[in-house]
Order: C-alpha cells, then structure tokens, then sequence
C-alpha cells in the first residue's frame, strides 16, 4: 500500500491541521508515514501546503512532486498543483470558493465537494478542512473514516477538545457527501 | 506534545531535542534562528525538566563560547543554529578541538551564501566535514535522513563527543527539521556516572591542577599536539557509517546524503521498476568518509553518480574514494530549488553505465 497526497489552501484553513491529522490516523493504523509542511512567507490569508504520504513499506522522499491525490482549499492551489497530478489522480475540490469549469474532469478522478457551505450548516465553514478529509478518505479508501475521527485527540488542544465531536461530524459529512456522487 | 506519549509523530528538529535529553545533556545553549527554532522552543521546557540548564544566549558567538566552558567542566552540552549562525560559532569550536572539548553541534542547514534563505540547502558540507574554522582539525559529523535516524544520532553524538574529546557536528537540513514522522525506538534518559571525567575542571580541591588550552608556544609543543590530534582523527575512522540499498547487483551506484538521500532512494526504487540497474549509497558519517566501502563497490566495476542539495561538494570526498578504479558523474540540485525524485530520474537514467558509454 502506498499513498500520498499534497493538501493545499490559504493560511488559516486548516490544512496543516488535516495534514498532521491524516498522519496521526495512518501512524495509529501501523503505517510508515511522512508530513511535510511547506509555507508561505505570510501566515494568515498565505498560501499554505502540506505533503502526507502513507505507506506499509519504509517511505523515501517526503516531497512529491507529482502526487497520487490531491486537497485543493482554494484557487490558486489548483492553477499550481492540478497539473501535476498524476493521471487518474484523485482531486478533492473545495468547489464552494473553487469554480468548477477550471477542474480537470477526464485525466483525472475528480470529486467537487462545496465543503464551505456543507461546513456552515455544521455551525461553522471553518470545519470545511474536515469535510474536504472526509471526502478525501471515502474517494481514495486508504484509511478508514474512523481512524480519521480516532486521532482527532492527538491534534486538538485540551482547551479545544470540546470541538471534537462537531469535527467528527464534519469528516463524515464530507466522506458522505462523496458516497452520494 | 502530550507527555509520556511514546507513539508520537515529532518535526525532525525535536527528535533532535528529544535525542539531546535522551543523550543526558545537561546544558544547552543557542540563540534561534528558522529552520531550526523548534530545537531551543522543545528545550527551553524538556531540559529544564529533567534539571538541564536552558540559556538563551545573546548571540551565536557567545552560546558557542558558552558550550566551550561547559564541556571544559565536563557537562554534557549542545548548541544548535543554522548555516549563518554556525558560521558565526567557528572561532569556539577550532578552540573546542584545540583544547579536545567534547560539544555537541547541530546544524540544520539552510540556503546560503550570506543569508541566503530558509529553504533546504546541504551547502555546508564543506565547512563541517573540514573543521570549519582555523587550523588543522576534524570534527566527527553525523547526517540523519529521518527523525528516527535524528533522534539516534544525536544520541550517538554525544557518546563519540565524550569518547574522543572532539566537538562532533548533526548535520541536518530544512528538510529534515520540518518534516514529521513517527519517532518508535524511544530511548530513557542517561543517567551519568561522572566516570572518564579525568581532563575536566572540576575544582582542584584535593588534587593537582588541570589545565584545557590550544595554545601550545614552546619548542615543538604544537607540533606533538598537532600529531597527537592526528592519530586522533585516524582512530576515528571505525566510526565510519553508512546505508547501502541495492548495491549489489547495480552497475551504477547514486551517492547522496541526508534528505538527498531519502529522496534519491524514492528515485532509486522507480528505476529498479523499469528494471534499471542501479543502488544507492548513503553516507551517515560525513566525517569520518565511509571511503573503504565505496572503494570495494568501485572496485567491482560499477559506474558513480553523486547528487546534492548544493553545487557539488560531497563529490570530491565520492571521487577521492574511488579514485583507483573509478570516477563520479555528478548532479546538483541547487540551494533554492526543492529536491524531488521526479526530477532525479532523468540524471540517473543518463548516468546508466550503457547509456554514458
């Protein structure tokens, strides 16, 4: 099993967070891992990226230049890193601040998932990281939603672990809303 | 960072923190400087827990000179900067290897020259494995590929530092201080005996004075130092270290250190799909250079491509390995620029003995 994946957005939502979650859930899971953070110079409203890649074998490089998948938050993120997808590459889409036309629909396995709006009727769109990695885990099947959910302790605060459950809700939301499509 | 959490993933630089507290240092100095800050961030809390001192110094200069005397009392200690800052730190680790002060140094290096910038760059190469500063004198250097390896090796830093009295560089880059991975083999705290301590100042009550210098004016004194520091640095030679993966039925062999390493291997495994025939080398030991196994792979015949994250250093030390039976192709990734094995995969398949002819 191998897998990796480049997640990419503002600074601000959230894709470091879901970086280090993908990574805690696969590390529970027995399986090698490697997150690698790139930043812009700004932080927030900055462009961000992270680099997660899961394996049951040693891993080699944690930098990817043309990955198996891809998290796209934002715009800009797809001008960068649609093109380096690899072909039938999946592409999760944030498709609620994301136009649609500009995805590539026949190279690749693309999944538009308005992860905005679906994280608003949680309470709250900055919960749109977990929806878009929720969405992610059901379009590749590598790890299961509940390994996901599991580690959400390892990557909240104490003083935030009140905001669990919502983001358990989030990921399955966003795993379910692809199972739809 | 949660405690007594033993299955933590951990940034590469605090697996180096992690290694200094396991490694029982007691002392540790710096002053901070990116890519490298999460290093004095996780010991300004983990050391002064375990009873170490923290002190954030006022500049590179004088936490260099701070792990100077400290180690000249014979406390475990460290200091850790990047490329400018390690720089800055030169003057006290030649007078470190004068007066065979064990201190441990990490260097998690960044784009140069001057200030260059925060990326990855394995542009120190030869300032480490060199001396760095003035005059005749080696340190041991250690490169780490991953936070398992960065945590084990800052261990071991501190074992070789205290077993030849020599200041001993962990050489790291942006890459590896950033990156997380999940850290398996935790290891207990040292728990130090004061033994072998026989050269340190400790106060002389009771017995003769000691004295620690690199000044050396009478007739032939520096001479015998100079020799003596000599056999030193040969003794060090067992320590070489490294990492063959697939050597032995490649004709030709990569040679790469470091992150650089990890990434060449992720290139190595992509050709060994398309059947191509080629291993990679990967030297843990910068100082002392692991020659002896790379002269027995030259001598088989197989054909050398060394690459780096800089503009070509590590290929002399490759080339004067294998001198008697061979040369190295190189190819540089220059600082700036981030290594991928995509773009690795062209310069290998060039470099294929058939190809080059």
């Amino acid at each position: 099993m191998y897998q990796d994946v480049i997640i990419a957005g503002f600074g601000g939502q959230g894709v470091m967070l879901i970086g280090n979650l993908l990574a805690y859930a696969a590390m529970d899971q027995g399986l090698e891992c490697t997150f690698m953070p790139v930043y812009g110079v700004e932080m927030r409203g900055g462009t961000a990226n992270c680099t997660v890649v899961l394996s049951d074998e040693e891993i080699g490089s944690p930098i990817v230049y043309s990955p198996k998948s891809l998290i796209v938050m934002n715009q800009p993120s797809v001008d960068k890193f649609q093109p380096r997808l690899a072909i039938g590459g999946v592409l999760v889409a944030n498709t609620s601040i994301i136009d649609p036309g500009i995805l590539e629909q026949k190279r690749l396995r693309t999944f538009s998932v308005p992860a905005n709006s679906i994280a608003d009727k949680l309470g709250t769109a900055k919960m749109a990281n977990m929806v878009m990695l929720g969405a992610w885990l059901e379009a590749t099947g590598c790890l299961a939603l509940e390994s996901a959910q599991g580690a959400l302790d390892r990557v909240f605060s104490k003083q935030n672990s009140r905001l669990i459950p919502l983001n358990e809700k989030a990921l399955k939301q966003g795993a379910e809303y692809v199972r739809g499509v | 960072m949660k405690k007594n959490d033993t299955n933590l993933l951990v940034k590469g630089n605090e697996a180096i923190a992690l290694g200094a507290v396991a490694a029982g240092c007691e002392c540790y100095f710096a002053y901070p400087i990116t890519p490298q800050s999460e290093i004095p961030e996780l010991l300004s809390e983990s050391l002064v827990e375990v009873g170490g001192t923290f002190v954030q110094a006022e500049s590179e200069i004088a936490a260099a000179n701070m792990l100077l005397g400290a180690t000249a009392c014979g406390k475990r200690a460290m200091t850790s900067s990047s490329s400018p800052g390690i720089a800055l730190k030169q003057e006290a680790i030649s007078y470190m290897a004068g007066s065979q002060l064990p201190g441990v140094i990490v260097n998690i290096c960044r784009g140069g020259p001057g200030l260059g910038s925060i990326d990855p760059s394995q542009g120190d190469y030869y300032q480490t494995t060199r001396g760095g500063g003035h005059g005749d004198y080696r340190t041991l250097t250690l490169a780490p590929a991953s936070c398992q390896e960065a945590y084990d090796l800052t261990i071991r830093a501190f074992d070789l530092a205290f077993l030849y009295r020599n200041p001993v560089v962990v050489l790291g880059d942006a890459i590896l201080g950033q990156m997380k991975e999940p850290i398996k083999n935790w290891k207990e705290r040292v728990v130090l005996d004061g033994k072998g301590l026989d050269w340190s100042l400790s106060g002389a009550r009771n017995r003769e004075p000691r004295l620690l210098k690199s000044l050396y004016l009478s007739d032939g004194a520096l001479a015998g130092h100079n020799r003596k520091l000599q056999e030193k640095y040969q003794a060090m030679r067992k320590e070489c270290d490294w990492e063959e993966y697939r050597t032995q039925d490649a004709e030709l062999i990569v040679v790469a250190f470091g992150s650089m390493g990890r990434i060449a291997k992720s290139a190595v495994r992509k050709l060994r799909e398309k059947n191509e025939k080629v291993g990679l080398f990967r030297p843990i030991s910068l100082y002392p250079f692991p020659e002896a196994p790379l002269d027995r792979l030259a001598a088989q015949g197989k054909g050398f491509l060394t690459l780096e994250n800089n503009a070509g250093q590590m290929v002399d030390d490759v080339r004067l390995a294998i001198r008697r039976h061979a040369d190295s192709g190189l190819h540089c990734v220059l600082p700036g620029h981030l290594a991928n094995p995509d773009d690795l995969l062209g310069p290998i398949e060039e470099a294929m003995p058939a190809k080059a002819g």
